[in-house]
This record gives structure tokens, C-alpha cells and sequence, in this order.
């Protein structure tokens, strides 16, 4: 009896736990059912939890409501260029806020931290202006090089660089290791965590992003996936949440791939970039 | 050949950083700038040459203006119940669980998951979710017994079903930093408070609490910054409706972007004075440091 009530406490605890779970999980399993399930079922009363059989179909309707392709491709260009983009800025700009001390480094680093307060929803109608004059208003261009500078990148990388001691790359430089070399083999390969946690906030956040492609782009042929989808409601109509759905499992599931895959990376990077 | 290596070192710092400079100068402090210029004028989008110098007409028209005080009202609104909620929530589950044990861990994992998520899916399962005849919440409400609502469908109710939906987003990114937070309190401290006889909640209110608090208020500050930028979530569920319930500061620039670009720069300038104070009041406290020290 008296082992019974600890046991019975231990199960009643990890149901509660379970349940709680089930509060942030169950809205994607609904979205997953309701992706199979044809018209009739989805207005049953009560729900219908498990489709009699599994409608693929709707996948195909969605798919063919639009030019899914090109949004996809348009999805990966876009993060991808960001991802390649921003590194090559930040690493070097990283890199001289971390280690040389130059006139000025103060105040210049402070427009980094500014950049970094001030968000797209206060720059998009002149960077919209801007790029209608520079005539590139209708390529993949205005959803790539905005964000060419990621102040939060620049910011995070040089807090690890300064980490890494001066004694290691003075030694390296007795040993006549050029800044390339020394930037390259030593100080990188140490900062991998930082480099890995920058890479995935930025995969994730354009990936995801909906603003700023909503308000930059007038035409299909520059639009990414997650406007695609969120225009299902207009050409899909606003009741046929099996369609909707569908096409939402397919936004949904590159992002949700990577996140199975390496939870414990992105769990640690997040709460990195919260704590520091 | 000394000199030339001399002004190299010179230059080096200054050139590594020019791409990310050039960058912030172009993409931010140009745009602000123009930004500023373009609330000074009558903008015509089709024939920018006509556009006409008004002075401060239109930061006067803001101030007369309704729709105004309803966005920046409901903005404000959004945000302290959004703040106030998700401080709560999450401090009671990672009180909950904070012991590092495998299931906790992926709990954890779990609640996490919808902050990596679009905010274009959110918003159309919830959307289906919260659909007042067909969708799932209504069902579980009358399942209970309860009343159910009309949700984001009535003015009354529209602005905290998009509440729910950002606290839901939100609070397991929140979860992870406070357990980090709790995980890092020395057990020492609670085993003196043990010796002491505190009770559980002295302990919580003179111990847990200060302990994390930096933490608690980057994540009051985190928030209350990003709530003021709210956006997606009212573009895809509400479109503002019904009847203005759910018009937010980012959104009501948003729909004065191409009508009335002079007007929509005025509204965003006053934006970016808003996000200026509070993040000027951030690190003002972090300098004074809330903390237990």
C-alpha cells in the first residue's frame, strides 16, 4: 500500500503531462486527419477523428491549385541565398568586432544593435519603393538582400570569437598563419555551435516568413511557399478546410522533418539566443 | 614594402566589416530616413513626381483620426494579455518541469514545436479549430457542457482567440528558457531554505522568483517588442474584422500602404518611436539590473 501511492502519483503525473502535450501536438494531428478526410466527413458532426479512407487526393487539389513548383523552388532560393549571404557577411564583420581594436569599432557596432531593434515592419513601404526604382521589384532579389546584414548573427558570433583566448592566435601567428588561415582553421571550426545556431534561426525564420513576401511581391512567379498556401482560402474557397489542409501538411512538413531530426540542436539553439 | 603592410593592418578592420555596414546602411538607416521624408508628403504612387509637400499634415491626421486609437488601443491590449498570459503559463510548466528527466525533455520538445512552425499553418488550423459550426474547440465545449463561442467570428471574442493562438505559438520557447533558468539555481540555496522550515510557496516568491528574474524580464521585454509588431496572425484569421476588432498598428499600415503612402509612413514612424521607448526602457533596467545580486 504504502509503495502503491507513489506509483499511482508517478502514472497520474506523466498523464497530466501527456495531456498537456497533447495541447500542442493534437492541432497538427487534426490538421493531418482532416488533410484525408473527403468534403463529407469534414462536416460531420461529431468530427471525424480517423478518415474512413485516407483521401490523397486532396493533396493532388491542392497541389494543382496554383504553381506549387515554382513556390517551392522560390521557398529554397530565397532561404537558401539568405543562409549563404549572410555568412559570408557576418563571419568577417564577426571577426573584427571580436579581435581588432580600431577607431570608431564603438559607434559602429552600436549601428549593428540598432539595425537590430529596427524590423521590417517599420522599413517595408521605402524598401518596397526602392526596389520598384532599381527596376529588380519583380525578381527574387527584394526577398533576398535586405537581409544580407543578420545584426543578431554578427552580434552572437563576435560574443563567441572574443571567447576564444588571444594566446591561440598569437601562436598562430608566430607560426606565420595568414588572418585567412587563422579565421578558417581556428577560429571557425571553434564556433561551430554559434555558426549551426545562426544557420538554423535563419532557416527557420525565412522559411517561415509570410510578412515580408506578402508586402514585396505582386506576382506568382517570386512568390514562396507560405504565401502559396495561404492563398488556398481564395482559390480553394473558404469551407474546404480538407484542401486547405492538405497544402498546409506540405508547408508544414519540411520545417517539421528538420525539427525531428535535430530537436536537441534547436532546442539548445534557442535557448542559447534567449540566455545570452 | 613596410608601408604598404602598415596601411593593410590599417585598413583591414574597416574593410571585413564594409559588406555588413553597407548593408545596414542601405536596408535600415536609408529606409528610415525615407521613411521619414515620405510622412512629410503627399506620396503619389503612380506619378511620384507629383507628389506634394504637406508638412505635418499627416502625423496631425493620425492623431484625429478613429481607426487610429482602435489600432493602437487593440495593439496594446493584445499585447498585455499576450505578455500576461504567457508569463504566467510558462512559469507554471517549468515549475513543472524543471527536473531534467527524459520525459520532461520531450514534453518539453513537444510544446516547443509550434514556435518553429509558420505562422501560416497556425493561423489556418486554428482557423478550422475555432470554425464556430464545424470546428473542433466548439465540439469539446459542448462535449464539456459548456457554452461555446463564436471565436475569431465576433467582435467580442475575435482579438482573444488571437491571444490564444500567440500565447500557443509562443510559450514553449518561453518553457525552455525559465526550466534553463530554474536548472541553474544552486541546489545549496533551497537546502538552506530547507533547514529554515520555509514553506513551498516562500521559497517560490523569495527564492525561485528573484533568482530568475532577468529572465523573466527579457522575456517580458522580448514580448512586449514583438507583440507591438503583430501582423500574420491577424492578416490570415481576422483581416483586421470583424468590424475593426482585431486592427492592430502593423496591420492598419498595412492596409494604408498603397492608398495613402504618406499617411502609412506617418503611422509607421509613430511605430518605430514606440518600439524606440520600450527598447530604450529595456536596457535602461538592465543597466540598473533587476536581479537578486
Amino acid at each position: 500500500m504504502t509503495l502503491l501511492v507513489p506509483l499511482v502519483q508517478r502514472v497520474f503525473g506523466v498523464l497530466f503531462k501527456l495531456l498537456l502535450l497533447m495541447i500542442f501536438v493534437f492541432p497538427f494531428l487534426w490538421m493531418i486527419s482532416t488533410s484525408l478526410q473527403t468534403f463529407r466527413e469534414t462536416l460531420s458532426y461529431p468530427p471525424t477523428l480517423v478518415p474512413a479512407v485516407p483521401q490523397f487526393i486532396n493533396y493532388m487539389t491542392a497541389l494543382e491549385a496554383g504553381p506549387f513548383g515554382t513556390y517551392f523552388k522560390n521557398s529554397i532560393i530565397i532561404t537558401l541565398s539568405i543562409i549563404v549571404i549572410q555568412m559570408l557577411v557576418l563571419i568577417p564583420a564577426a571577426y573584427s568586432f571580436a579581435k581588432y581594436k580600431f577607431k570608431g569599432s564603438g559607434l559602429l557596432f552600436s549601428f549593428v544593435l540598432l539595425a537590430f531593434m529596427i524590423p521590417g515592419q517599420v522599413t517595408f513601404i521605402p524598401v518596397y519603393l526602392m526596389m520598384s526604382d532599381w527596376g529588380i521589384g519583380r525578381t527574387l532579389l527584394p526577398q533576398i538582400i535586405p537581409f544580407m546584414t543578420n545584426a543578431f548573427g554578427i552580434f552572437l558570433l563576435r560574443q563567441y570569437f572574443k571567447q576564444i583566448p588571444e594566446e591561440l592566435i598569437e601562436a598562430a601567428r608566430l607560426d606565420n598563419a595568414s588572418e585567412l588561415k587563422i579565421l578558417m582553421k581556428l577560429m571557425l571550426p571553434m564556433s561551430k555551435p554559434a555558426l549551426a545556431t545562426i544557420a538554423l534561426f535563419s532557416f527557420v525564420s525565412h522559411w517561415n516568413d509570410y510578412f515580408w513576401p506578402l508586402v514585396m511581391t505582386d506576382s506568382a512567379a517570386v512568390r514562396p511557399l507560405t504565401i502559396g498556401i495561404s492563398m488556398l482560402r481564395e482559390t480553394e474557397g473558404i469551407s474546404n478546410w480538407h484542401v486547405i489542409m492538405a497544402g498546409n501538411v506540405i508547408l508544414v512538413v519540411p520545417i517539421l522533418l528538420v525539427y525531428i531530426f535535430c530537436s536537441k540542436q534547436i532546442v539548445k539553439a534557442f535557448v542559447y539566443s534567449g540566455i545570452k | 614594402m613596410m608601408d604598404k603592410h602598415r596601411i593593410l593592418q590599417a585598413i583591414r578592420p574597416y574593410a571585413l566589416i564594409l559588406p555588413a555596414m553597407l548593408g545596414i546602411a542601405v536596408f535600415v538607416i536609408y529606409p528610415v530616413l525615407y521613411l521619414a521624408y515620405l510622412s512629410l508628403y503627399k506620396y503619389n504612387l503612380m506619378n511620384p513626381a507629383k507628389s506634394k509637400y504637406v508638412g505635418l499634415e499627416n502625423y496631425t491626421a493620425i492623431l484625429a483620426r478613429e481607426d487610429f486609437y482602435k489600432a493602437l488601443v487593440n495593439t496594446a491590449l493584445y499585447t498585455f494579455g499576450t505578455v500576461v498570459l504567457t508569463l504566467v503559463i510558462s512559469l507554471a510548466i517549468a515549475v513543472w518541469l524543471k527536473q531534467s528527466t527524459k520525459i520532461n525533455a520531450f514534453i518539453q520538445a513537444g510544446i516547443f514545436t509550434p514556435h518553429i512552425v509558420s505562422v501560416v499553418s497556425i493561423s489556418l488550423v486554428w482557423l478550422w479549430m475555432m470554425e464556430p459550426n464545424l470546428g473542433f474547440l466548439n465540439f469539446v465545449l459542448k462535449s464539456l457542457g459548456l457554452p461555446t463561442s463564436q471565436w475569431l467570428q465576433s467582435s467580442d471574442t475575435a482579438l482573444l482567440s488571437v491571444i490564444i493562438v500567440a500565447v500557443w505559438q509562443g510559450i514553449g520557447y518561453y518553457v525552455l528558457i525559465l526550466v534553463a533558468a530554474l536548472q541553474g539555481i544552486s541546489p545549496s540555496i533551497y537546502e538552506a531554505a530547507a533547514l529554515d522550515n520555509a514553506s513551498k510557496w516562500k521559497v517560490f516568491y523569495k527564492i525561485t522568483l528573484p533568482m530568475i528574474s532577468p529572465q523573466l524580464f527579457f522575456i517580458l521585454v522580448i514580448m512586449t517588442i514583438g507583440s507591438f509588431k503583430v501582423f500574420d496572425t491577424v492578416r490570415m484569421m481576422t483581416n483586421g474584422g470583424p468590424n475593426n476588432a482585431t486592427n492592430t498598428l502593423v496591420y492598419y499600415i498595412y492596409q494604408n500602404r498603397t492608398t495613402n503612402i504618406g499617411y502609412a509612413s506617418a503611422t509607421g514612424m509613430v511605430l518605430m518611436v514606440i518600439i524606440g521607448i520600450l527598447t530604450f526602457v529595456y536596457f535602461r533596467m538592465l543597466a540598473k539590473k533587476v536581479h537578486y545580486q
